[in-house]
C-alpha cells in the first residue's frame, strides 16, 4: 500500500516503507531453522525444572510450611514467620488444588530467579564499576523491561517449542533488570572514602571488591534480588500462555472460561507467594545495624539451636541449675 | 621552591622526600605541565589556557627519621592531595616521591602494595572505618591484606586497639562508637601493622575542641614512644605548632614556607605565613634569645647593670618562663649562656615580645 502513495513532503511516513516488519519476521525462520542447536540445552534445563518441581512435590505441605517457617525466622524474624505461615496456611486452605499449583509455579519462578542471580550479579558488577558498560547495557535493561512480553514470545516459542524452559527465558527477560541495576548502584554508593582506604593498606582490586565493596552493597542487591523475583511472580501469568503449568495457567484458564472463583484463587496464590517471598527476602536485606550487629547465626533457629548446645556443653563444669 | 624558605638542606635520614611534585588535574594535564616547564606559567593561566587545575605546586621538602612533619594549610590549598602522593594514592604529574630512598612512582602494583600495608599507615579525617566489621577486624585490616594468619593478627590487633584504650570495645562495630573512638581506632589501624610512617590526614579536625585536644596529646605521647616518621596535615596552625617538629605552610598549592614552629612564628617568610601567626600565642614558641637586647648595647645605653640584684634566665627559656621571673622583681631579667652573661630581657622587650613585634 505504502509504495502506491506519491511521496508527500508534509507525510513523509507514509510513502516511505523499509519493510522491517517483514525482516523481523525472518528471526521466525532462523528460529524454526536452529532448533535442533538448542535442544540439548533444553532438555537439561527441563529436567531440571521438573526435577525440582518434583522434590517440591514431594515434600508434604506439612513439612514444607515448617521449612518456609524456620527459613522466614531466620531471615526476617519470628513475627514474620508467623505471618508468612498463615498466609500459607490460608492458600493450602483456599482450594484443594492450590497447594499443588502454588509448588509448581514456585519451582519455575526459583529457576527463574537462579538464572537472573547467576548472569545479573556479574553484569550488575561490571555496570558498577564500568561508566561505559553501565551506558551500553541501560538501554536494553529498558527494552527488557517494558517491552510487552507476546513481541518474543513467538520467536522465543518458534526457536525452543512451549513449556518451562522457554517460559523461564520469558521470566528471565522480564526479571532479569532489577537485579542488574541495584547491583551497579549498590557497588556505586559504597562509600569512596572507606574504598580509599582499603587501597591505602594495600589491598588488592579484587580484595577490595570481596572485603569491601560487595559486603557493603549486599542491602541494595538484596533489594534488587528481592525486585526480580517480584517481577517474576508478575509473569507466571503470561508465561502460562506457552504451556507453563501452575496458578498463572489456573488464571488463564479460569479467564477462558469466565470462571471467576478459579481466576480469584489462581491470583490469591500468586499474591501468597510474592508475600511470603518478598517478606523473606527483605529481611536478608537488612544492614548489621538494622540487625542490631548480630551475626546471622546469632538469632533465629540457629541461634535458639546454638545456644541450646552452648548451655548443654558447660554443664559438665557447673551444676548451677538452667 | 617558591617565595622564601628556611628550609635546612636535604637530610641525610631522610624517610620521606619530594622532589619538584606537581600534580595538574585536567584531561590535559600533561600539556599544561609541558606549558609550565617551558614558559612557567602561572596557575591561572593554566587554568585558563588548559582548562586544568593546579593541585600540587612545585613541592619540595624531606622528613628525617621520626620527625613528626605538619603541613599546615586551609581548605583547597591542596595538602590532602599532596598527602596522597606519599603513597601513590595519586599519581604525580611530575616529579618523585621516595620512601627510604626508593622512588615508588617506578613500583609494580604488586611492590606498592607491599609497601602500603608494610611501611605506610594512614589515618583519614572522615575515619573511613569499614561499617560491616568490627573493631578488631577493621585494626587487623592491613595485616588482612597481607595475608597474616587470623590468630596472629587479631593477637597484634588488639594490641594496637589497648595501645589506643579502647580495650573491652573489639566486638563492636564502629557506628556504635563516639566520634573520638573511632579516630582512636583509625590510629590503631594505622599502627597495627607497625608501618615506619605514619600519614595523616586532618585525623582530628572534624572532633570537638575538648576531645582533638585529648587525641592530640595521646598522638604525642604514642609519637615519642613509637617514633614513628610522620606526615601531619591540619588546618589549625596552633595543632601544627603543637605537634610537629617542622610545619610547612601551604598556600593554592605550594608550599611557602617550612621551618620549626619558632621559625614560623617568629620569622613569617611573606605576609600570608604573617596573618596566620598573628593570632598564635608566642609565649611558648619564642625564647629569650629572640627578645633579649645584648648585653653590651644595654649598657651602652644605660649605663652599667647591677648584675647581682638581677635575677637570671637561660637563653632558651621562653616568654612563659620569663613572664614568671619578671614578675618577682622590677629590674631587668638577665640572660646567661654556659654561665656567662649574654644579654638582657627588659620588661619593654618581654611585653613587645608577647605581642610578637620583636624589632621595637
Amino acid at each position: 500500500m505504502a509504495q502506491n502513495e506519491p511521496f508527500n513532503v508534509l507525510r513523509p511516513f507514509d510513502s516511505i516503507d523499509f519493510g522491517i516488519a517483514d525482516w523481523a519476521d525472518g528471526i521466525k525462520t532462523w528460529a524454526t531453522e536452529n532448533r535442533d542447536v538448542v535442544q540439548p540445552v533444553k532438555w537439561f534445563v527441563n529436567d531440571l525444572i521438573v526435577g525440582v518441581e518434583a522434590i517440591m512435590h514431594a515434600i508434604p505441605p506439612v513439612f514444607m510450611l515448617g521449612i518456609i517457617f524456620l527459613l522466614a525466622w531466620q531471615s526476617a524474624g519470628a513475627r514474620v514467620a508467623a505471618f508468612v505461615s498463615i498466609c500459607l496456611i490460608l492458600l493450602g486452605l483456599s482450594d484443594p488444588n492450590a497447594w499443588g499449583l502454588a509448588m509448581t509455579t514456585l519451582a519455575v519462578v526459583a529457576t527463574s530467579v537462579v538464572v537472573c542471580i547467576i548472569f545479573g550479579l556479574p553484569l550488575g558488577l561490571l555496570a558498577g564499576k564500568s561508566d561505559r558498560f553501565e551506558f551500553a547495557i541501560r538501554p536494553v535493561l529498558d527494552t527488557m523491561q517494558t517491552i510487552p512480553a507476546f513481541v518474543y514470545l513467538v520467536p522465543v516459542v518458534m526457536l525452543i517449542g512451549i513449556g518451562n524452559v522457554s517460559g523461564v527465558i520469558v521470566t528471565v527477560v522480564f526479571a532479569l533488570p532489577p537485579i542488574i541495576r541495584l547491583t551497579s548502584l549498590g557497588i556505586r554508593q559504597v562509600n569512596a572514602s572507606v574504598v580509599e582506604a582499603a587501597r591505602a593498606f594495600g589491598s588488592s582490586p579484587r580484595q577490595i571488591l570481596f572485603k569491601v565493596e560487595l559486603p557493603l552493597a549486599t542491602p541494595s542487591i538484596m533489594a534488587g534480588l528481592n525486585q526480580t523475583i517480584m517481577m517474576a511472580l508478575s509473569v507466571v501469568v503470561i508465561a502460562s500462555l506457552i504451556a507453563v503449568k501452575g496458578l498463572g495457567n489456573e488464571v488463564l484458564r479460569a479467564m477462558g472460561r469466565l470462571d471467576a472463583g478459579k481466576a480469584i484463587v489462581g491470583g490469591f496464590g500468586i499474591v501468597v507467594l510474592a508475600i511470603v517471598l518478598d517478606r523473606i527476602t527483605q529481611g536478608l536485606g537488612r544492614s548489621g545495624r538494622e540487625r542490631g550487629h548480630r551475626h546471622w547465626w546469632e538469632g533465629g533457629p540457629v541461634g535458639v539451636v546454638i545456644r541450646l548446645i552452648n548451655k548443654k556443653t558447660p554443664k559438665s563444669t557447673s551444676n548451677l541449675p538452667q | 621552591m617558591t617565595g622564601s624558605s628556611t628550609q635546612s638542606s636535604n637530610r641525610a635520614d631522610a624517610v620521606i622526600e619530594c622532589r619538584n611534585l606537581w600534580k595538574i588535574f585536567g584531561a590535559r594535564a600533561n600539556e599544561a605541565m609541558q606549558a609550565v616547564q617551558d614558559h612557567g606559567l602561572s596557575k591561572n593561566e593554566i587554568r585558563d589556557d588548559y582548562q586544568c587545575v593546579v593541585g600540587v605546586q612545585d613541592a619540595t621538602f624531606t622528613v628525617g627519621e621520626g620527625e613528626v612533619f605538619c603541613i599546615m594549610g586551609l581548605s583547597g590549598s591542596g595538602k590532602s592531595t599532596l598527602i596522597r602522593h606519599i603513597n601513590r594514592l595519586i599519581d604525580p604529574t611530575f616529579g618523585e616521591v621516595l620512601i627510604e630512598g626508593q622512588d615508588i612512582n617506578r613500583l609494580g602494583a604488586v611492590d606498592l602494595r607491599a609497601l602500603r600495608s608494610t611501611k605506610i599507615g594512614m589515618v583519614f579525617q572522615n575515619m573511613a572505618l569499614m561499617p560491616h566489621r568490627t573493631v578488631r577486624d577493621n585494626v587487623a585490616f592491613a595485616l588482612e591484606v597481607r595475608g597474616v594468619d587470623r590468630d596472629d593478627r587479631y593477637r597484634t590487633a588488639d594490641e594496637a586497639i589497648r595501645t589506643v584504650d579502647l580495650d573491652g570495645w573489639e566486638e563492636s562495630y564502629p557506628d556504635e562508637l563516639s566520634g573520638g573512638m573511632q579516630q582512636r581506632v583509625g590510629l590503631a589501624r594505622a599502627i597495627a601493622a607497625d608501618p615506619h610512617i605514619l600519614l595523616m590526614d586532618e585525623p582530628f579536625s572534624a572532633l570537638d575542641p575538648l576531645i582533638r585536644r585529648q587525641l592530640q596529646d595521646q598522638f604525642l605521647h604514642l609519637s615519642a614512644e613509637m617514633h614513628k616518621t610522620t606526615l601531619f596535615i591540619t588546618h589549625d596552625l596552633d595543632e601544627a605548632i603543637r605537634i610537629g617538629d617542622r610545619i610547612a605552610i601551604m598556600k593554592d598549592g605550594a608550599l611557602v614556607q617550612i621551618g620549626t614552629p619558632e621559625e614560623i612564628v617568629t620569622e613569617p617568610s611573606d605576609d600570608y605565613v604573617a596573618d596566620f601567626v598573628a593570632g598564635i600565642s608566642k609565649l611558648q614558641l619564642v625564647t629569650a634569645q629572640k627578645v633579649m637586647q645584648p648585653l653590651a648595647s644595654f649598657e651602652q645605653q644605660n649605663g652599667p647593670l647591677d648584675m647581682a640584684s638581677c635575677l637570671t634566665a637561660n637563653l632558651d627559656d621562653n616568654l612563659d618562663a620569663l613572664v614568671d621571673l619578671s614578675i618577682e622583681t622590677d629590674h631587668p631579667i638577665l640572660v646567661k649562656h654556659d654561665g656567662q652573661a649574654v644579654g638582657v630581657v627588659t620588661k619593654r622587650k618581654l611585653l613587645r615580645g608577647i605581642q610578637g613585634k620583636m624589632e621595637d
